[in-house]
């Protein structure tokens, strides 16, 4: 879009960055925001549904989809509470960590091939680490409450969201290992061709991890069978007893936009990200030279694709909310350091051995040629491949200069180096 | 062109390099590498809750990563310079790894003291004195 | 980047006449919003009594040197930074400081003449370490444009032994480019017995005479703050009781 800005309205380029950077935080946050507001309506009528009722059926026509409008404006009218000895500025400030920390990951999260705010070399690791910085919001949350409740909340689900991100961490290590890059961009077009291409089919180990992974991310995000910090029957509401109104909100924005980041996650990592099942712009005819409209329209495509996974996701999410009982805090955390991270760390290693055994698959994909050179980081931004282009992205090279040419070191120059790392032939 | 630097004599530094078009160098690195090192001597020299002078070793060493990341980054050097290249950037990494080590031990000493001495305050911690 | 050029002479330049800046320089802004961050917070840390907000503005501060890692293109070590020190060093002292925040300890203050003392110390260092900064002319000229190389896998390569990165401009042909392997793997043992020693060290012990700080708990009396009890409650959550 900068390009398009530079080139055909004419405007500097310092300009044509700031306004594609706006606009690509608009549609991020249009992204969580919407997502919340759909969300919301969806749990209430799945849970409804689950439990043989109806749901909300009044506001906006038979099926309540206007619910959400309804409980935004509820919670803008509420009052603004403090507690007494809350520590204010810490109070105040917690809630907009937590969507911080949740808004932050989604920069590096592609939502097709040149749909990606900032494409990051080392996006899977960027996405895992900010994921855990929400913890933050809630310990703060927790202390600043002055409640005792509130503190036991909070510190519960700190322990839980850093233990669980170690199993986590070795669950995602498995596609990066595929692709040979950290590039979520990279992993995802990997995966480009038929439904057999996708890493969840690729060998049995990985179907395993992804499984493994559901546990960890959902444990992650603190939703049920984990959601022992809000544990409605127990704790009152947690680590956000004491915040009402908007905050409060934030703190579920904040909850529906992890949800919906580690479900995208999935889908880019296991899923084919937004290659389907079918090559939808290969049977069409569509491929990267045929210009920009039909190129954009097939980003488009892969966008909606991405998000239709990413929303199933939320949705089977929701589906075990309501269907598995509550586990305590001691069998969460049996549950992590028991059973998945030594799970995570066999299948990691079966992983690692399928890849030597059969190096060009067992059951090649059918849009794939046997023998590729799985060097997947040269593809990243400044590779051979030189997919630079991004929706909105600060500049890398300064104005002044750069043609454009990559830097790519040589792999010839280090022989060694070329036996050492490829695994096929 | 650069506006805050026209009334100063023309060997000024161009400190506010960033408002305009001229673009930071090495030294803008350095300076934040040094500020935080020396907030976190001083955090370390002043605070009497352990956990305070914790807190100020992390920020001393972060202030030597901050400077070995800038020596060690592609898009700062100048015409001609020198710079560190990968390795700096995996000397951060190790700094970063050992920083964790050093907290995590650092933190179980200081708790096993608040369970002994029921303080954290390391004024009080003087029973090998003299 | 030559038809940005050309195109940029088209006549919306005439727009631009009206705002006060030529150009933005993005890299710069950023960087001076990300060090301004940092090196506030910093101050913060210092000048904060309380010390539950010292551990809120260090993570700050900390989250600050991780975005200035990535404007400098150290992308691997900015990840690094952002998921084990702000992610787990700093979590692991925000936990030690909601442990030990006792209502005595929360804001000890220090004596003036310490702090005099402590200022003028941190003065000097800070006079010697800004004019090193900007004695050395290569570092204060400004940078040339590069693109950088993806560097995770050269960094993995790299603790592996084996250095595939391209050398540097300006160094000398002769050059040892070592390898990475031994550091990391003392690194690794390391961590193991830093994990094994902490866990050692944090364990819950069997007491014949019960400890300094139940009995100071229960000296308090009857009457105990919300805040008091949450503490006392949450620390034997976490040490397991005794």
């Amino acid at each position: 879009m900068a390009d398009f800005l530079i080139n055909a309205v004419g405007l500097p380029e310092w300009l044509a960055w700031t306004i594609t950077a706006l606009v690509a935080a608009a549609l991020i946050l249009n992204v969580i925001a919407g997502g919340a507001l759909v969300f919301i309506w969806a749990e209430r009528k799945i849970a409804a549904r689950i439990q043989d009722r109806l749901g909300p059926t009044r506001t906006g026509g038979r099926f309540g989809w206007l619910q959400s409008l309804a409980d935004g404006i509820k919670l803008l009218a509420k009052e603004d509470l403090m507690p007494e000895g809350a520590d204010g500025m810490l109070f105040k400030l917690a809630p907009y960590i937590s969507f911080c920390a949740s808004f932050c990951a989604f920069i590096a999260l592609p939502f097709a091939f040149d749909f990606v705010g900032q494409r990051l070399n080392v996006g899977v690791f960027f996405v895992v680490a900010v994921l855990g910085l929400e913890v933050f919001g809630v310990i703060l949350a927790g202390y600043a409450s002055a409640s005792k409740w509130s503190l036991f909340g909070s510190m519960r689900e700190a322990a839980q969201v850093v233990s669980y991100e170690v199993p986590l961490g070795m669950c995602v290590v498995v596609p990066v290992m595929l692709a040979g890059s950290m590039d979520l961009v990279t992993i995802a077009e990997k995966q480009s061709g038929w439904l057999s291409n996708w890493y969840l089919f690729h060998d049995p180990f990985t179907f395993v991890i992804f499984w493994v992974y559901v546990t960890c991310a959902v444990a992650s995000v603190n939703r049920a069978p984990f959601d022992l910090a809000e544990a409605e029957s127990e704790l009152v509401a947690g680590f956000h007893t004491e915040y009402s109104g908007l905050r409060w909100s934030f703190f579920f924005m904040a909850e529906y936009g992890s949800m919906f980041l580690v479900s995208a996650l999935a889908a880019v990592l296991f899923l084919g990200g937004w290659n389907g099942p079918i090559p939808v712009a290969t049977l069409l005819g569509l491929s990267e030279g045929t210009g920009d409209t039909a190129n954009y329209f097939v980003r488009l495509i892969g966008c909606g694709n991405l998000l239709l996974k990413a929303t199933l996701g939320v949705l089977l999410m929701m589906w075990v909310r309501w269907t598995l009982p509550r586990l305590r805090i001691d069998q969460v955390m049996t549950t992590c350091l028991k059973y998945c991270t030594p799970i995570a760390a066999a299948m990691f290693a079966g992983a690692m051995l399928w890849q030597l055994a059969f190096p060009g698959g067992v059951v090649r994909g059918i849009s794939r040629p046997a023998g590729e050179i799985r060097e997947g980081w040269l593809e990243g931004p400044g590779g051979l491949s030189a997919g630079r282009g991004a929706v909105g992205a600060k500049p890398t090279a300064l104005p002044s200069a750069a043609t454009g040419t990559p830097v790519v070191p040589t792999l010839e120059s280090s022989i060694e180096t070329r036996d050492v790392v490829k695994v096929g032939s | 062109m650069n506006l805050l630097s026209a009334g100063l004599p023309s060997t000024a530094i161009p400190l506010f390099a960033g408002l305009l078009d001229a673009p930071v160098g090495v030294a803008h690195y350095l300076v934040v590498g040094a500020i935080l090192f020396t907030s976190g001597v001083v955090c370390m020299a002043l605070k009497r809750n352990a956990l305070g002078v914790l807190m100020g070793i992390e920020l001393v060493l972060n202030g030597a990563n901050v400077n070995f990341v800038a020596f060690s980054s592609p898009y700062l050097r100048g015409e001609g310079a020198a710079s560190l290249g990968l390795d700096g950037q995996l000397i951060a990494l190790f700094v970063i790894l050992l920083a964790a080590a050093e907290a995590a031990v650092a933190l179980a000493i200081t708790l096993n003291f608040y369970n002994n001495h029921a303080t954290v305050d390391i004024d009080q911690a003087d029973d090998l004195k003299g | 980047m030559i038809m940005s050029l050309l195109a940029s002479a088209l006549p919306m330049s005439g727009l631009l006449a009206a705002l006060p800046v030529a150009a933005v320089n993005w890299h710069s802004v950023l960087f001076l919003l990300f060090a301004a961050v940092a090196c506030a917070c910093a101050v913060a840390v210092v000048l904060a009594d309380n010390v539950v907000r010292m551990a809120f503005y260090l993570v700050l501060s900390l989250a600050a040197t991780a975005g200035l890692f990535f404007l400098a293109g150290a992308e691997f070590v900015g990840a690094m930074q952002l998921m084990i020190y702000v992610g787990g060093t700093l979590v692991l002292l925000v936990f030690g400081v909601m442990l030990t925040a006792q209502a005595p300890f929360v804001a000890i203050k220090t004596s003036t003449g310490d702090r005099v003392l402590a200022g003028m110390v941190g003065a000097a260092l800070l006079a010697v370490l800004l004019q090193a900064a900007f004695r050395v002319e290569p570092w204060r000229r400004p940078a040339m444009a590069a693109v950088a190389a993806p560097a995770a896998t050269p960094i993995g390569m790299a603790l592996l032994g084996v250095r595939v990165d391209e050398p540097v401009a300006g160094a000398p042909p002769a050059a040892v480019r070592s390898g990475y392997l031994l550091p990391f793997e003392i690194v690794s043992v390391h961590l193991l017995v830093v994990l094994v020693g902490a866990a050692y060290l944090a364990r819950a012990k069997r007491r014949r005479t019960p400890r300094a700080i139940d009995v100071a708990a229960s000296s308090v009396g009857p009457v105990v703050t919300a805040r008091e009890a949450a503490r006392s409650s949450a620390s034997a959550l976490v040490s397991g009781g005794q």
